[in-house]
């Protein structure tokens, strides 16, 4: 993103904000899985699984493909 | 601190887990991060203020995009979804793209290669001191204003919505904000920006998905919402605006088409600096023409996460929601909806995501008008009356400090709103006052090179004097609605759509008669500044997908689309 000043691209940031998010969503979610909380509605879909499952995924690419090591 | 946080209220629209407290806190600890790595890049006065003027379309995009994408908007949109349906996307689509891809395309370029740092300063490259003056002045006054009842309306937010104290939430967040763009100046701001765009589609977006698996599509939606509110339309945009008594925002289709499209959000979009100074941080021309037609793509299709769940409410939700000016204890109102339907389908981790988006998107509303409030003091108000040829670190310096200023002026605003409520409501009014006579007096300034510097001037002033008294005259007298807004079923919104109208009309007219009679600026002070007279850098040699123009043209087209498909 910066020529002149050679900062990490803010996806790389976008990255570990998703990776973390994503770690912590998924693992909320199998922790629920055999009793999802009962005020939630559709709980029996396990959206924090999968949802965690995207986020991390998407993370780990951001994060790999704008990582400060990777030379352009 | 987590009894501090949770001292108010007792009953709150949901409750976090000890996951969702650690989404939070991750959150406040990468952006606080962020801000201490970037401080090490904001040297000089460009980089301060303007990113260094090397952010990507795609970054600028965004940031363009995000700044409009607050926390105050999410909620009180989706509860305008809430109660007049889906014509709310009104204020997403016809009343922002068109804005958005004229910036891109006609006015970019020439904030771009006059090289000035804020609107207040493209005024005064095109007009003189006068013109600018004012409107840099009325800028600082108001963005601080603004910042302060955000500040508030957040903490509000916080506490009814999770039982977070007043104090406590306007303390750490106005902290944190201060920290980070006092040290990274713009670089941070724009980062927030991009991290809260990235938190609240994916914090939001699985409340419309599931909302639709629960209702069976969209027509299981439709369907619903008639049963429960039969003979009302809430699903049409253009059908029920054939006349003002027809729908429940009280307007008519040419307040639609002339108030909100090419007065209000043309003034908003092309002129408000906060969202114009994320787009005059592009590497280039071309990045600065491009970046609000990216953003006009992300802009088409916010409704998702915010109008969409404003109508699921009305399928799904047990109850019925109110206008929160009569919400009685245990009620909940219009605004509440996003809250509710994200506590409806979100459980631990995934509400803490949804409650961070939130957080996030406020703490960037304060960090976008503190940093323009930092770039129009420092070079619209102190360079030029108070302390001229300063070195550039001065002015950084400057920049650094104000920021810190305006944001403990902006915590006594909040105050001050706590004990005088109906203030709240004159503070937003502010903004419109000035937004839809900046327009006329910007885009005549650009495209007739005869326009006068007192031209500007007056014509500015006549249209804000004109804004303020049709506002007054409307408020206190209701039945001037019926002669300013044509109908006197004209709701707020649809009253300042005409109050918009009105006002950038006069100043038109009078920059023109002012203009006839005075004598017009001599040509080589406006190169660069006019149409006539800039050469504006052309594509040609450019691939067709990386032209601008072309891209504006498709998000044109995708608009019409949808104005068919949802008519």
């Amino acid at each position: 993103m910066s020529e002149k000043h050679h900062i990490i691209p803010v996806w790389f940031f976008v990255g570990v904000l998703l990776l973390v998010y994503g770690f912590l969503i998924f693992a909320s979610g199998l922790a629920e899985w055999s009793y999802p909380p009962e005020t939630v509605h559709l709980a029996n879909l396990h959206a924090p699984v999968w949802w965690g499952a995207l986020l991390f995924v998407l993370g780990l690419i951001y994060c790999i493909k704008f990582s400060p090591k990777r030379k352009v | 601190m987590i009894a501090m946080m949770a001292s108010a209220a007792p009953t709150t629209l949901v409750h976090l887990s000890a996951v969702d407290l650690v989404i939070i806190a991750f959150y406040f600890a990468l952006v606080l991060g962020i801000g201490f790595y970037l401080k090490r890049f904001a040297k000089t006065g460009e980089d301060f203020f303007l990113a260094g003027r090397e952010m990507t379309a795609w970054v600028a995009g965004l940031a363009f995009v995000s700044a409009n994408l607050g926390s105050l908007e999410l909620l009180g949109w989706a509860g305008n979804a809430y109660q007049y349906g889906i014509m709310a996307a009104h204020w997403y689509w016809i009343g922002a793209i068109p804005a958005m891809v004229f910036l891109g395309i006609v006015m970019m370029p020439f904030y771009y290669i006059s090289k000035t740092h804020s609107v207040p300063g493209y005024l005064k490259l095109r007009y003189g001191t006068e013109a600018s003056a004012l409107s840099a002045v009325t800028f600082a006054f108001m963005t601080i204003l603004m910042s302060g009842v955000n500040m508030y309306a957040m903490a509000v937010v916080m506490e009814v919505v999770l039982g977070w104290n007043l104090h406590f939430s306007i303390i750490v967040s106005s902290l944190t904000v201060g920290v980070y763009v006092a040290a990274g100046g713009l670089f941070s701001a724009i980062f927030n920006e991009v991290l809260q765009f990235f938190l609240i589609w994916f914090g939001a977006l699985l409340i419309p998905i599931l909302g639709l698996v629960e209702t069976g599509g969209w027509s299981g939606m439709v369907a619903r919402i008639h049963e429960r509110f039969p003979g009302q339309d809430f699903t049409h945009m253009w059908g029920p605006m054939s006349s003002a008594s027809n729908n429940p925002m009280g307007v008519h289709w040419i307040a639609i088409v002339f108030g909100l499209a090419a007065v209000q959000s043309m003034g908003y979009w092309t002129t408000d600096f906060l969202v114009v100074q994320r787009v005059l941080s592009a590497r280039d021309v071309r990045s600065a023409k491009l970046a609000p037609i990216i953003g006009s793509f992300f802009k088409m299709a916010v409704p998702l996460i915010v109008i969409l769940p404003g109508l699921l409410g009305r399928a799904v939700l047990p109850f019925h929601l109110v206008p929160g000016n009569v919400a009685q204890p245990g009620q909940f109102k219009y605004d509440d909806v996003l809250p509710l339907m994200l506590a409806r389908y979100c459980g631990p981790g995934l509400l803490g995501l949804g409650i961070t988006a939130l957080v996030a998107g406020f703490m960037a509303g304060m960090a976008g008008n503190v940093s323009a409030f930092a770039t129009v003091w420092t070079y619209d108000i102190y360079r030029p009356y108070m302390r001229k040829d300063a070195p550039d670190a001065h002015y950084v310096s400057m920049g650094r400090w104000c920021t810190m200023i305006g944001l403990f002026v902006s915590i006594g605003t909040a105050y001050l709103v706590q004990y005088n409520k109906s203030m709240m409501d004159y503070v937003q009014a502010l903004f419109g006052f000035f937004i839809a006579p900046l327009f006329g007096t910007v885009v005549l300034g650009m495209l007739w090179k005869r326009v006068s510097r007192m031209a500007g001037f007056w014509g500015l002033l006549a249209g804000v004097v004109t804004s303020v008294t049709v506002f007054l005259l409307m408020k206190f007298d209701p039945s001037w609605v019926k002669v300013f807004a044509l109908s006197p079923l004209a709701q707020p919104l649809a009253q300042a759509m005409w109050q918009a109208l009105w006002a950038c009309v006069t100043c038109v007219v009078v920059t023109v008669l002012v203009t006839l009679v005075t004598k017009p600026k001599p040509d080589e002070e406006l190169r660069g500044l006019v149409y006539a007279l800039t050469e504006v850098p052309r594509e040609v040699h450019t691939n067709w997908l990386h032209r601008p123009a072309v891209w504006g043209v498709a998000a044109l087209v995708i608009l019409v689309v949808l104005q068919i498909i949802f008519r």
